[in-house]
């Protein structure tokens, strides 16, 4: 309990620091947000300043301190204000509006990246130095190629040289119509797949990689020989008794991947030109968008922090060792 | 030179193919520039042309030369990543390493901000302290991408090397030292710091892998100073300039795949300072060939029947010779008799 207290602290820390971050990063940057919006739209007057000074909330606003607590109030609130590249929509909206998208799309891709890496990984650390082993260097190239370079070339074999899938959206808003039918889930699955495999291809390597590393240090654990030694079929072996012990790390980072799927594969968005969380932080950042960009770093850093703070708690309650640890101190 | 060359030969094969990549690359970052056949920014009728003899990559939709552009970015991209590398290293290192020696409530505070900036997410943060930066007369040139990589890449290093200097700091040789008087930046830097070189090092490569993934992507967004060459920027050109729909896969293959290569060199090092620091990694490395069969770290010790018809003495002593433990068969149910 007290281990959990501890760590609820931390992240309320980190938090507090994202926050605080967010709030001074724009002043004390070069340029304004009015200043970015007069750029955009050159033929406005100069009156016009006066009245985005009012609606941008920029400006003289008194001292800092007190912006910094009516910051916080509308952070509390969840209140970011309109976006300035979509006025006058609330931020609020927009980002609702991407986050399902990133979140089916990266969601799926992460889980099936995880499973597939997490299986491969444990039949090398079984078999270390056999065939699936030695074929790791060549996943490693998949997993150190810039996943957008990837992103880039499926494009140009799958999508332009073939035509088999859509390059761009992540539906076809022209013949289909939102909706619960099967047509328009088959055309969200189509648009969906060039990403998602992008996603899979360049992150199955490290899950891998990292799960083949703690299954070799599993495997010469004497529980182990034990288990071999009492006869058991090497099923078995591998998987209840030197996977599931090497899981636990790999659990953890699992646990952090799902938190960072909200920010979404932030680059591989722009390519795909997918309408997700990423894209829109990319966007937000080009036309320097500033209520959009606070709030989904925000956005962002939470889906991180209760990620971290969930899979303190599953280790807590997997891993006794913890337990016993945290008794004694 | 010697110990270099020791060092070369434990080295597990994958390592040493990172390393002669890595080689290559510095090469073409050093050479390259020098004797570039055209200047890349200058543009020319000839338009997306497909590599020939006079443009061994072809050339950009402006006409660019993209071989000259390749050169300069493999440069530009390497010296970030190593600004950032060293930067960030040495952050990591002073952070780490005053922790641990000094202790107490500074070691408190700076192991709160160093796990705080490692749970922040450092990409978005990049890309909004670049959104704001970018187009601003201090967005310009490398300057600011080398800075802002290098203040969010440094946790990661600082807390691995506090944990290793935390052991070693209560070992006897510290404890001698600082019994004979030495001033503590003294020890921090003669006796602390060099029994860490490995772990720095691993720490450097990894820094220079973050950096030069971080720099490229941000780069293919548009969200550093696009008039520099870096591998990332010709990426964002090529995008722009619709390389994709035109075909000219010579312009945006040639820098993903620099790229690529640059990162599996490095991933390939890492894992071979990995391997000759972790002794189970590197043991678990090969399965052993015995009797004609692999057998796995995994595998209970394997039994070999007796010779058959060998009798006597001879055959029981040749039993144990080397050639007849590596090439005899084991006996199994197929195989009774050994061969």
């Amino acid at each position: 309990m007290q281990f959990i207290l501890r760590r609820l602290g931390f992240y309320l820390v980190a938090a507090w620091v994202a926050i605080t971050l967010n709030f001074f990063i724009p002043r004390a940057m070069p340029g304004s947000a009015v200043d970015a919006v007069l750029a955009k739209f050159p033929q406005l007057l100069p009156p016009a300043r006066k009245a985005l000074e009012a609606t941008l909330g920029s400006g003289d606003q008194g001292s800092l301190w007190s912006q910094y607590v009516t910051y916080l109030g509308h952070v509390f609130r969840l209140d970011f204000g309109p976006s300035l590249s979509n006025y006058p929509t609330p931020v609020t909206t927009i980002v609702a509006n991407g986050v399902y998208w990133t979140l089916g799309l990266v969601g799926v891709a992460t889980v099936i990246a995880f499973a597939v890496g997490t299986g491969l990984g444990i039949l090398a650390g079984w078999r270390a130095g056999g065939r699936l082993d030695r074929s790791l260097p060549a996943m490693m190239f998949l997993q150190a190629t810039p996943y957008f370079f990837l992103a880039l070339l499926l494009i140009q074999v799958f999508g332009i040289t073939l035509g088999w899938f859509p390059v761009a959206g992540a539906y076809d808003g022209i013949n289909y119509t939102p909706g619960w039918t099967l047509a328009y889930a088959g055309n969200v699955l189509d648009h969906a797949f060039l990403p998602a495999l992008t996603i899979v291809a360049t992150s199955v390597a490290g899950w891998m990689l990292q799960m083949r590393n703690v299954m070799v240090t599993t495997v010469g654990e004497d529980y182990v020989v034990a288990a071999q030694a009492k006869g058991l079929s090497d099923r078995r072996v591998v998987f209840t008794y030197a996977a599931r012990n090497a899981l636990l790390p790999q659990l953890q980072g699992f646990g952090l991947a799902l938190g960072f799927v909200v920010s979404g594969a932030l680059v591989m968005e722009i390519v795909f030109s997918y309408p997700g969380i990423g894209y829109l932080l990319l966007n937000a950042a080009a036309s320097k968008d500033t209520p959009l960009m606070q709030a989904i770093f925000l956005l962002i850093t939470v889906a991180v922090l209760a990620a971290n703070f969930i899979v303190d708690l599953v280790i807590v309650f997997v891993d006794p060792r913890v337990r016993t640890r945290e008794a004694t101190r | 030179m010697k110990a270099l060359a020791r060092l070369w030969r434990r080295l597990p094969g994958t390592a040493k193919a990172g390393v002669i990549m890595l080689v290559v690359f510095l090469l073409i970052a050093i050479i390259g520039p020098e004797v570039i056949p055209d200047n890349p920014n200058v543009t020319t009728p000839l338009q997306a042309a497909a590599p020939s003899g006079a443009h061994f990559f072809g050339t950009t939709q402006t006409g660019q030369d993209v071989f000259s552009q390749f050169l300069v970015g493999v440069r530009l991209t390497l010296e970030l990543a190593f600004w950032v590398g060293v930067i960030a290293t040495g952050l990591s290192v002073i952070v780490g390493v005053t922790a641990a020696y000094v202790g107490g409530i500074v070691d408190e505070l700076l192991s709160l901000l160093t796990n705080v900036f490692l749970v922040i997410p450092a990409l978005p943060l990049l890309i909004v302290l670049l959104g704001f930066l970018n187009g601003t007369s201090a967005g310009q040139g490398q300057l600011p991408v080398i800075f802002v990589l290098s203040l969010l890449g440094w946790p990661w290093g600082a807390r691995v090397v506090r944990a290793q200097a935390l052991s070693i700091r209560s070992r006897d040789f510290i404890a001698a030292a600082r019994e004979t008087g030495e001033r503590s930046w003294r020890i921090i830097v003669f006796d602390v710091i060099p029994n860490m070189v490995s772990l720095i090092a691993a720490s450097f490569v990894n820094t220079v892998l973050y950096a030069v993934g971080a720099s490229v992507a941000l780069a293919f967004v548009g969200l550093t100073d696009p008039s520099s060459w870096s591998l990332g920027t010709m990426l964002y050109w090529a995008q722009l300039g619709n390389a994709l729909q035109i075909g000219a896969w010579w312009w945006y293959v040639p820098p993903g795949l620099a790229v690529a290569l640059l990162g599996t060199a490095l991933v390939l090092l890492n894992t071979g300072i990995d391997e000759l620091s972790n002794p189970r990694l590197r043991d678990a490395r090969s399965a052993t060939r015995i009797a004609g069969r692999r057998v796995w770290p995994t595998d209970p010790t394997p039994v070999f029947g007796a010779p058959h018809g060998r009798g006597g003495l001879a055959g029981f002593a040749r039993s144990f010779s080397r050639k007849s433990l590596l090439d005899e068969a084991p006996v199994t149910a197929g195989n009774p008799e050994g061969r």
